[in-house]
């Protein structure tokens, strides 16, 4: 049999992980979207969406920044930079998506304009960890 | 200390670093106002109900308080009527859907702090029929209402300000039960009903009545579309009941009463949250016809809100500043005239009750206050009536809204945390 894991092969993410860490791109940027419709219009109902967007991005980046971490410790080879790049921009985008969903928790035009700057960086590492993630990672650094 | 109460202290105690714990009172013509500020969560402490036991609450001296009524379905606004019986107005109102995910969770908070019983939706009739203080009979003048607040009696005609309508019920002297169902007067703003209470208070020749209608929000949050025919008063014409705004800007009118000599409209106004826990002073004010008080584009005169947007500097020129503050948060829910009958050190001034703070550190109100007048004006500070409500462990056990004075010498209390029915009176 052959093993497809041998070293120097690249493996993806565990679907189901895959499928978690495809949440907070688009949500953080369908969020930063609507809040530039809310400034261009002072229409509430955008900023009620990038409430919705963001709580949503936390939900899938949250557990996958669970199973980044859990990978960190699981057995394998000592090469394991990248995993933990990868782990770290899943927490700092978190941490940041959580002070946005506080941001965009205070009322109407107290979004203003720092929901929108938390929704451009938060959406801009979500974008760096799903680059890092859908690389994959070198056979034996995630299991 | 409970979990849930240690959680929220915990949490307001880690996101609200920057809250500068400056908690000096503000009342009178001229308060203070700090910068607005605002953490990452404001600040939320909400007092969980507490039991009586034997206690009562604090009177001042030469007073004596005891309660006429208990059991209650959170009984809101109270009217004596001419025989003296009182009617209570009871109900818990509003359609407000979740709109955020901070709505799920704000909305779970408050409830702590609140009474479990349902609202009655109903008006219950008590009844002193020996004058000796102890009302003996109590039971249920009409219900099947919609979230009953405000209430009004002209010329034989109960006045009943549900939360979509007003409404009225013929009336004789002695009656104990409403002849059959209401007949409506006129719709009242219904839609959403962020703010569902609706005050009313009838003019002094009883050709209008006056029902104020709070706002759909605490700053615009539901958009500024919500708000048509909100945060205003209506003067509604009893036989017609054709309406036009009286006033406008004020964002939550809960209370009104009519000044005794003058006719003078006055209301006390709940102001804005979110910014900060001295700010925005809850008010009483004499109510100018075709005032505008500021709401949402403004507080306190011209303070600019900038969280309400589009901006509207013409409005903002145009507001009024109220004519005295109650103190930022104490959500003030009751207000009404005394009279020589109460007493000569509370004859001259008007009784206002204060359902008690949520979202400030550092809780306020929980009590009932006299503000003393001289010359038909405000004039001097609140002294407290009715007090002990809040423990020194942070807990309450009750929380006044509605007050109503006797004309026979007497301050009714409506108390919706302990549901509870208080009357306070000379010894």
């Amino acid at each position: 049999m052959v093993d497809a894991y041998s070293s120097g092969s690249v493996r993806p993410l565990h679907p189901l992980h895959a499928i978690l860490l495809a949440f907070p791109l688009p949500l953080f940027a369908g969020a930063l979207l609507s809040d530039f419709a809310y400034r261009a219009t002072s229409h509430i109902q955008w900023a009620n969406f990038s409430s919705w967007l963001i709580a949503g991005g936390l939900v899938g980046g949250g557990f996958a920044a669970l199973w980044a971490l859990i990978n960190l410790f699981r057995r394998g080879p000592a090469r394991k930079g990248r995993m933990v790049v990868y782990f770290l921009v899943l927490v700092v985008m978190w941490v940041l998506g959580l002070v946005n969903a506080l941001v965009h928790a205070k009322d109407a035009w107290a979004t203003m304009p720092e929901g929108l700057y938390l929704s451009a960086i938060t959406t801009f590492l979500a974008l760096v960890a799903a680059w890092i993630g859908y690389s994959g990672f070198q056979a034996g650094e995630v299991k | 200390m409970t979990r849930p109460s240690l959680l929220i202290g915990a949490l307001s105690l880690i996101l609200a670093v920057g809250h500068a714990q400056a908690q000096q009172q503000q009342f009178g013509p001229n308060p203070n106002l700090p910068e607005p500020q605002r953490g990452l969560l404001p600040s939320m402490k909400i007092p969980r109900p507490a039991n009586w036991g034997n206690d009562l609450p604090k009177v001042p001296q030469g007073y004596k308080i005891q309660p006429i009524a208990t059991d209650l379905k959170i009984p809101r606004q109270t009217l004596v009527l001419p025989n003296g019986d009182i009617l209570v107005a009871e109900g818990s109102g509003g359609y407000a859907p979740n709109l955020r995910p901070k709505d799920v969770i704000a909305g779970y908070i408050k409830s702590l702090g609140k009474s479990s019983v349902k609202g009655g939706n109903r008006l219950t009739l008590l009844r002193d029929a020996d004058g000796d203080g102890t009302y003996e009979m109590q039971g249920v003048f009409a219900d099947n209402l919609n979230a009953p607040y405000g209430l009004a009696f002209i010329d034989g005609v109960i006045y009943v300000a549900n939360q979509d309508a007003l409404v009225r019920f013929d009336y004789s002297d002695g009656d104990t039960k409403a002849s059959g169902p209401p007949t409506k007067v006129t719709d009242l703003p219904a839609v959403i009903n962020h703010h569902w209470t609706k005050s009313m208070t009838a003019s002094a020749d009883g050709r209008f009545l006056y029902v104020g209608i709070g706002s759909n929000s605490n700053i615009t949050e539901r958009g500024m579309d919500a708000e048509e025919d909100r945060a205003m008063i209506w003067q509604i014409d009893v036989q017609t009941g054709a309406h036009k705004p009286y006033a406008t800007g004020l964002r939550n009118p809960t209370a009104l009463t009519i000044q005794p000599g003058s006719g003078q409209l006055w209301a006390v106004v709940n102001e804005r949250d979110e910014i900060g826990p001295d700010l925005v002073p809850d008010y009483l004010t004499s109510v100018k016809e075709g005032g505008f008080y500021g709401w949402p584009y403004s507080y306190w005169g011209q303070n600019v809100d900038p969280r309400a947007q589009p901006q509207d500097p013409e409005k903002v020129a145009a507001a009024i500043r109220p004519d005295y503050a109650l103190g930022s948060h104490v959500a003030a829910l009751g207000v009404a005239f005394s009279n020589s009958n109460m007493g000569p050190d509370f004859a001259d001034g008007v009784f206002v009750g204060m359902h008690g703070s949520w979202n400030r550190s550092n809780p306020v109100g929980y009590k009932v206050v006299f503000i003393p007048f001289r010359d038909g004006k405000p004039a001097g500070d609140p002294i407290d009536f009715v007090s002990g409500f809040l423990l020194d462990d942070g807990n309450t056990r009750g929380r006044p809204v509605g007050v109503t004075v006797d004309p026979r010498g007497a301050l009714i209390v409506a108390d919706d945390l302990s549901n509870t029915i208080w009357r306070v009176t000379k010894n």
